[in-house]
C-alpha cells in the first residue's frame, strides 16, 4: 500500500509539473543556500586555523612593550626591555618550555649578481625552524657555534630564492644583505601566506648575534617565541614567563608590564569562537530561506487539496482510507522536499565551487552540512505537508463528491 | 447480502430551518433482488441512496446490512465496506480524468490491496463485461457519456460487490444508452447481484421487479410487478455499439 500511495503520489505530481517544480524551487535555494553559505564559514573557519596552527603549535610569544587594557600595544618593536638574558632565562628557569627562540628582524634589500629584492631579516636561533613550523628544504640552518661567531650565513625563503636564483641553486653562493656578504647555506621550506595574507615565504634567517650586531646594531630583542611542552602546560608557562620577566626588569607590584606575552592557543580559542559565529549566522539566514520554501509546499499543497477535492471524494468512495489519503498527499510533499533537497545539493555545492572559483573564497562543502540540510528539507516537507494532507483525508466523501 | 433499515431519519439543519431528507425510512431489500426507488426531485432519493451505499451516515435509525449495525461505523469501516460489499455508481459517472477508463476501473482495487497484474487483468475483464474491451486506454474525456457510465459500472464490478447501486445511471443519458445500461444492470441481477437504483423514468422502473415510490423523505408506496418488461438492449452482455 506504502508504494501504490507513493506511485499516485508522483501521478499526481507529474500531472503539474510546472507547479511541482516551482514549489521544489524554494526548496533547491534554500538547501543550497544553507550549504554554499556555511562552505563559506567552514571555508573561513579552515583558513583561519590552518594558518594559526602553522605558525607554530603550543606557541607562546613575548614581545617588548605594555598592553593596555584594550589589548593595544603601545610603542610596538620600538621598546627596548627584552634582553637576550631574558630569553635564555626563559629556556632555563621555567618548567615545561621545549623551545626558545629570541628574534630581531628588518627589511634590507638582498643583491643577487644583478637581482636584487628587498625582504624581512630574520635574526634567530636554529630552535626558531621548531617552535615556528619551519623546515629546510635543502642545505642546513646554522648551528649553535656560527652564533657565537657572528657567522655571514643564511638561509633563505623560497620566494627570496625564486627571485634572486630563478632556476638555480641558491646553496653556496654569496648574497648581499645590506651591502654585507652572506653565503647561503640552506632554503626553507614553502609555508605559503600566513593568516594576514603575508608571504611566509618571503624571508631570511640569519643568526641572531649577526643580525643584532652586524646589522641592526642593537643588544635587545623584538619577539622571544616560546614553545610549551604541550597544551595543558601553557597556561602555566604563560604565567611564569610573566613572573619572571616582572622579576628580572624589577617592576614594582602596581606597574604595569613593559613586555606582552602572548599564547597562540588562546587566540585560536577566539578566533575559533568567531568563525563559528560567522558560520552559524550564515547558515541561520540561508535556513530561514529553507523555512520560506517549506511554507511554498503548504501553499501548494493546500491549493492542491482544494482543486482535487472531488477526486479525493472518488477515492473515498471507492474504498480509499483516512491512511491512504494522508499517505498520497504525505508523499507528494515529501517528494518535494526530497527531490528539491537532492536538487540543492547540487546547486549548493555548484554555488560554494563558483564563489571558490569567482571571488577567490576558501570554501569547505562539510558533509554534515550536506546531510542536515537534506534531512531538514525531508523534515519540512513533513511537517508542512502534513496539515494539507490530514485536511484532505479528513474530507467527508458526500461533502467532497459535492464539491464543485 | 440483505439490507435492513429502520426508522432511518436524516436531518439537516440549515440555519433556523431544520430539512427532514429523511423521515423514518424503513426497507428490507433480499439479496438478489433488483430495485427501484422512484420519486420527485428534492423527495430525498440521493440522501437514501448515498446511505444505503453507506458514503454517508443517517441521523438516526439502524441500517443492518448483512446483520451488521453499518449506522455508528467508523469512517474507515465505512471505507471498507465501500470497498468490498457495495459497488456505486453514480449520475454523473465520477472519474478520474487524468487516469486511462482501465485504470479508473482498476482503482478500487487498489484500496483492496490486489497486486498490480492482477488489478489490470481483472480490469480488462470487467471492461470486457460492459463492451468495452476495445477502450481500456480511452481517457474519460475521449469517451462517450453511455461509454464513460459502462466504464462506471465495469469499476464497480472489480471487487465483487454482492450489491450494486446506481444513482440515477441513466439520468445523463439518451435513451438508446439508458436502455443498454440497464440492459447491463439486469445482466448482473441475473448473476445473482443484488441491484438499488434510483431512476426517474417510468420505463427503466418497469424493468425492475420491485418499485419503491418516495416522496418527502417517507416511503409511500412497494409495489412487485408480476411481469417485468423487457428492457429494451436485449444484447445485454454485449452491447455492440459504443
Ligand atoms: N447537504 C445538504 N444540506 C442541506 N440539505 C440537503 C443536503 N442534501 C440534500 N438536502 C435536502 O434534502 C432533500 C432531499 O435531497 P435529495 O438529494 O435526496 O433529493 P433527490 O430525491 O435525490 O432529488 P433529485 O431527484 O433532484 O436528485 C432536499 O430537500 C435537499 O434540499
Ligand atoms: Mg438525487
Amino acid at each position: 500500500m506504502f508504494w501504490e500511495s507513493v506511485l499516485i503520489a508522483l501521478e499526481g505530481l507529474k500531472a503539474n509539473k510546472m507547479r511541482a517544480f516551482l514549489t521544489m524551487l524554494g526548496i533547491i535555494i534554500g538547501v543550497g543556500a544553507v550549504i554554499a553559505m556555511v562552505s563559506i564559514g567552514m571555508g573561513v573557519r579552515q583558513k583561519v586555523e590552518t594558518s594559526i596552527a602553522g605558525l607554530g603549535s603550543n606557541l607562546i610569544i613575548v614581545m617588548p612593550g605594555a598592553t593596555t587594557p584594550s589589548g593595544v600595544r603601545l610603542a610596538a618593536g620600538s621598546s627596548t626591555t627584552l634582553t637576550n638574558g631574558d630569553a635564555q632565562a626563559i629556556g632555563r628557569e621555567i618548567a615545561g618550555v621545549s623551545a626558545v627562540a629570541p628574534s630581531v628582524q628588518r627589511s634590507y634589500q638582498l643583491v643577487y649578481g644583478n637581482q636584487n629584492w628587498t625582504t624581512n631579516v630574520l635574526g634567530t636561533t636554529p630552535e626558531y625552524l621548531e617552535v615556528r613550523n619551519f623546515a629546510v628544504a635543502a642545505g642546513t640552518i646554522f648551528s649553535s657555534k656560527d652564533i657565537d661567531t657572528r657567522a655571514r650565513v643564511a638561509v633563505i625563503g623560497q620566494t627570496v630564492a625564486t627571485n634572486l636564483f630563478g632556476e638555480f641553486s641558491p646553496l653556496g653562493q654569496t648574497i648581499r644583505i645590506n651591502k654585507a656578504p652572506f653565503r647561503v647555506i640552506g632554503v626553507l621550506e614553502a609555508k605559503g601566506q600566513s593568516s594576514m595574507g603575508q608571504d611566509q615565504d618571503d624571508t631570511v634567517i640569519v643568526p641572531l648575534t649577526t643580525a643584532q650586531e652586524r646589522l641592526l646594531g642593537v643588544t635587545w630583542l623584538q619577539n622571544i617565541s616560546v614553545q610549551a611542552e604541550s597544551p595543558e602546560v601553557i597556561d602555566k608557562v604563560q604565567e611564569d614567563i610573566t613572573t619572571l620577566l616582572r622579576t628580572r626588569h624589577r617592576l614594582a607590584p602596581g606597574v604595569p608590564d613593559n613586555f606582552t606575552v602572548r599564547n597562540l592557543a588562546a587566540v585560536m580559542a577566539t578566533a575559533q569562537e568567531t568563525t563559528s559565529t560567522i558560520t552559524l549566522l550564515l547558515g541561520n539566514i540561508a535556513a530561514i530561506s529553507l523555512v520560506v520554501g517549506g511554507i511554498g509546499i503548504m501553499n501548494i499543497m493546500l491549493v492542491s487539496v482544494t482543486e482535487r477535492t472531488r477526486e479525493i471524494g472518488i477515492r473515498k468512495a471507492l474504498g480509499a482510507t483516512f491512511n491512504n489519503i494522508l499517505l498520497q498527499f504525505l508523499i507528494e510533499a515529501v517528494v518535494i522536499g526530497v527531490t528539491g533537497g537532492l536538487i540543492g545539493i547540487g546547486v549548493g555545492m555548484a554555488g560554494s565551487y563558483a564563489i571558490s572559483y569567482f571571488a577567490g573564497w576558501n570554501t569547505v562543502v562539510s558533509p554534515i552540512s550536506i546531510i542536515v540540510a537534506f534531512g531538514f528539507s525531508v523534515l519540512i516537507g513533513l511537517f508542512f505537508g502534513l496539515y494539507p494532507a490530514r485536511k484532505a483525508a479528513l474530507l467527508d466523501p458526500i461533502d467532497a463528491l459535492r464539491y464543485e | 447480502m440483505t439490507i435492513a433499515l429502520r426508522d432511518i431519519t436524516k436531518i439537516y439543519q440549515m440555519g433556523d430551518t431544520t430539512v427532514h431528507a429523511l423521515a423514518g425510512v424503513s426497507l428490507d431489500v433480499a439479496a438478489g433482488e433488483f430495485t427501484a426507488i422512484m420519486g420527485p426531485s428534492g423527495s430525498g432519493k440521493s440522501t437514501l441512496m448515498n446511505i444505503l451505499g453507506c458514503l454517508d451516515r443517517p441521523t438516526g435509525g439502524s441500517y443492518l446490512l448483512d446483520g451488521e449495525e453499518v449506522a455508528t461505523l467508523s469512517d474507515d469501516a465505512l471505507a471498507v465496506i465501500r470497498n468490498r460489499k457495495i459497488g456505486f455508481v453514480f449520475q454523473s459517472f465520477n472519474l478520474l480524468p487524468r487516469m486511462s477508463a482501465l485504470q479508473n476501473v482498476a482503482l478500487p482495487m487498489v484500496y483492496a490491496g490486489v497486486d498490480k497484474h492482477a488489478r489490470l487483468e481483472k480490469a480488462a475483464w470487467a471492461m470486457g463485461l460492459v463492451g468495452l474491451g476495445d477502450r481500456q486506454h480511452h481517457r474519460p474525456n475521449e469517451l462517450s457519456g453511455g461509454q464513460r457510465q459502462r466504464v462506471a459500472i465495469a469499476r464497480s464490478l472489480v471487487n465483487d460487490p454482492a450489491i450494486i447501486m446506481a444513482d440515477e445511471p441513466t439520468g445523463n443519458l439518451d435513451t438508446k444508452s439508458g436502455n443498454e445500461i440497464m440492459a447491463i444492470f439486469n445482466d448482473l441481477n441475473a448473476q445473482g447481484r443484488t441491484v438499488v437504483l434510483i431512476t426517474h423514468e417510468p420505463d427503466i422502473a418497469a424493468c425492475a421487479k420491485r418499485v419503491v415510490h418516495v416522496r418527502d423523505g417517507k416511503i409511500i408506496r412497494d409495489e412487485r410487478n408480476q411481469e417485468v418488461a423487457p428492457c429494451s438492449g436485449k444484447a445485454s452482455s454485449s452491447p455492440s455499439k459504443a
